[in-house]
């Protein structure tokens, strides 16, 4: 399993790899509560390498718990999580060498207020990567070439659009050259005027076949270059299918009403 | 920055003149008078003169008592912070037994305290320790030290040194709630970007959460700066020469009552409200940053 690069050689607990490496995302039985309200119970779900993986589904349904189960924002109550190959919520796995792996975007970006665009996209290639200053910026405007606001680098974030914003937090997760790309919600805090801007950078995404999972309504975004959609809804995956599946044949009721709601 | 864009409203001739006298910002006409009145006092009256040149070293060592006690206690108080909003239990619990026990005692009684009971207590432990060292494991210059600290001797420790510590000890615990309303008040989603990129909790701290709380919490630091310094009054009681400790001594001398604390009063109006210009205009600074 050449997967297995976190860890390094010979790291002792390491649970092996239980599945075909094709699966980079692996939850499996996965439950989780906030106090006594349940978030996610017995949510399974496997994503492929390459593969775009739309979660969509009411609020309040568990979409976000799912995803941010991924990176391990939120710690599962039980159940097994594999990411490339590394158990996220095994006691001997350091979380911070799995998250360097896997990109997150925000619903409301978090960027980082206190520093320029370029710091905001170098400071965790410095810090975690170890990148030196030159390197870091180089790349960091590559990326934000991109993106397409490479006029933006001594901006700080207060002076941008949703949208711009938006766009600095995925050149921000790019720059550490990530495996796995999650997008929590990634338009639904911007103006319809800004939204194309950041599904047209995602699209440019799919298309070199990074993997992601991407929680989100916007169903021509799933028509486009999702390979699979997933439906959640009282913390159950309640369907899973590709795209052609679930538009035309949804085999749940619950997805068909859902769809029919959102699809007026 | 919306200030600038104001139009300057033309002046109705309906107001009366009287109107605009309310506006005046008399008191600070009424603190320039009588600031002038106590400087001129100073200049030309040889009581005041004699008071004031006496109180004037008193001056510089609140200064230094201020500046050295608030330097202690902010990085205190930064540890302290700290472990109020960290999850380690052990970290936290020592931490918010601190500021409980240090804030619910007054100052003047900490100041007592810390110089009549915890430094003897502090010195009798070093001794032991000293002794213990020199008998075990004395080799090289661990027997410097050790013999260093068998024969240290209350009379080493300067009422000074004990009084800078009070300072910096208690006011840690206000330090340490400061800090931790600033780190509090950072969006959650702060760390969670942090964390999502690979960075340590440390990291997150030490980058994205500290610089952003430090700048939110700069105010309420200069106001307990300027707290500090009034509170260095309290030393005199430890008979630290600092300003009001000389303040009763000049009375004592001169008999010269009025004299004598008009101008400690006038000496430390002087210094806190400079100081808090000082602080607005580096709030200012830095709010422009952004």
């Amino acid at each position: 399993m050449k997967s297995n690069n976190v860890h390094g050689e010979g790291s002792p607990g390491v649970v092996e790899p239980l599945l075909m490496d094709e699966d980079i995302i692996v939850i499996e039985h996965v439950y989780k509560s906030f106090g006594k309200t349940p978030a996610l119970v017995d949510a399974s779900l496997r994503v492929k390498r390459g593969e775009v993986c739309l979660i969509f589904g009411p609020s309040g349904g568990g979409k976000s718990t799912l995803l941010r189960c991924i990176n391990h924002l939120e710690k599962p109550d039980g159940g097994t999580i594999i990411v490339d190959g590394i158990p996220v919520s095994h006691a001997r796995t350091n979380i911070d060498l799995v998250r360097a792996e896997v990109g997150m975007v925000f619903q409301l970006f978090n960027l980082f207020p206190h520093l320029t665009v370029l710091g905001n996209v170098t400071i965790a290639q410095e810090k975690v990567r170890g990148r030196p200053k030159k390197e870091a910026e180089r790349i960091a405007r590559e990326l934000l070439e991109r993106v397409g606001i490479p006029e933006k680098a001594d901006a700080y974030p207060g002076q941008l659009s949703g949208g711009q914003k938006q766009r600095v937090a995925i050149a921000r997760a790019l720059a550490m050259n990530p495996k796995i790309m999650l997008f929590d919600e990634p338009t639904s805090a911007l103006d319809a005027e800004m939204i194309k801007e950041v599904l047209d950078v995602m699209l440019d995404l799919a298309k070199e076949g990074m993997t992601m999972v991407v929680v989100s309504h916007e169903m021509g975004f799933a028509k486009a270059a999702a390979d699979c959609m997933v439906f959640v809804d009282g913390g159950r995956v309640i369907e899973e299918g590709s795209p052609e599946e679930i538009f035309s044949n949804p085999k749940e009721d619950r997805t068909k009403q859902f769809l029919s709601q959102i699809l007026e | 920055m919306a200030v600038a864009t104001e139009m300057e409203k033309p002046e109705s001739k309906l107001v009366p003149w009287t109107a605009r006298l309310e506006k005046m910002p008399w008191w600070a006409l009424i603190l320039v008078l009588l600031g002038v009145l106590i400087a001129y006092f100073i200049y030309t009256k040889p009581t005041y003169q004699d008071a004031f040149l006496f109180l004037i070293s008193g001056v510089r060592l609140t200064i230094l008592v201020s500046l050295v006690s608030f330097a202690l206690s902010l990085v205190l108080g930064l540890i302290l912070g700290l472990g109020r909003v960290s999850k380690d239990v052990v970290f936290y619990t020592i931490s918010s037994v601190y500021v409980e026990v240090v804030r619910g005692i007054p100052i003047l009684v900490l100041l007592i305290y810390f110089a009549y009971v915890v430094t003897p207590v502090a010195l009798q432990l070093l001794n032991a320790l000293g002794t213990v060292i020199l008998q075990n494991l004395a080799f090289g210059p661990l027997v410097r030290l050790a013999e260093y600290l068998a024969n240290l001797n209350i009379q080493n420790v300067d009422m000074l040194v004990r009084a800078i510590m009070g300072l910096a000890f208690a006011y840690a615990a206000f330090e340490a709630e400061v800090f931790r309303a600033g780190i509090q008040s950072i969006e959650r989603g702060q760390m969670e970007a942090a964390r999502s990129l690979g960075m340590s909790y440390f990291q997150g701290m030490r980058y994205i959460i500290l610089p952003q709380a430090i700048r939110r919490v700069l105010p309420p630091l200069g106001n307990d700066f300027i707290g500090l310094l009034k509170d260095s009054s309290l030393i005199s009681v430890l008979a630290v020469r600092e300003l009001t400790h000389l303040g009763k001594l000049n009375r004592a001398r001169t008999f010269q009552t009025f004299e004598t604390w008009n101008t400690v009063a006038f000496l430390y109006l002087i210094l806190t409200l400079s100081l808090s210009v000082l602080v607005k205009v580096m709030e200012r600074r830095m709010s422009f940053e952004e």
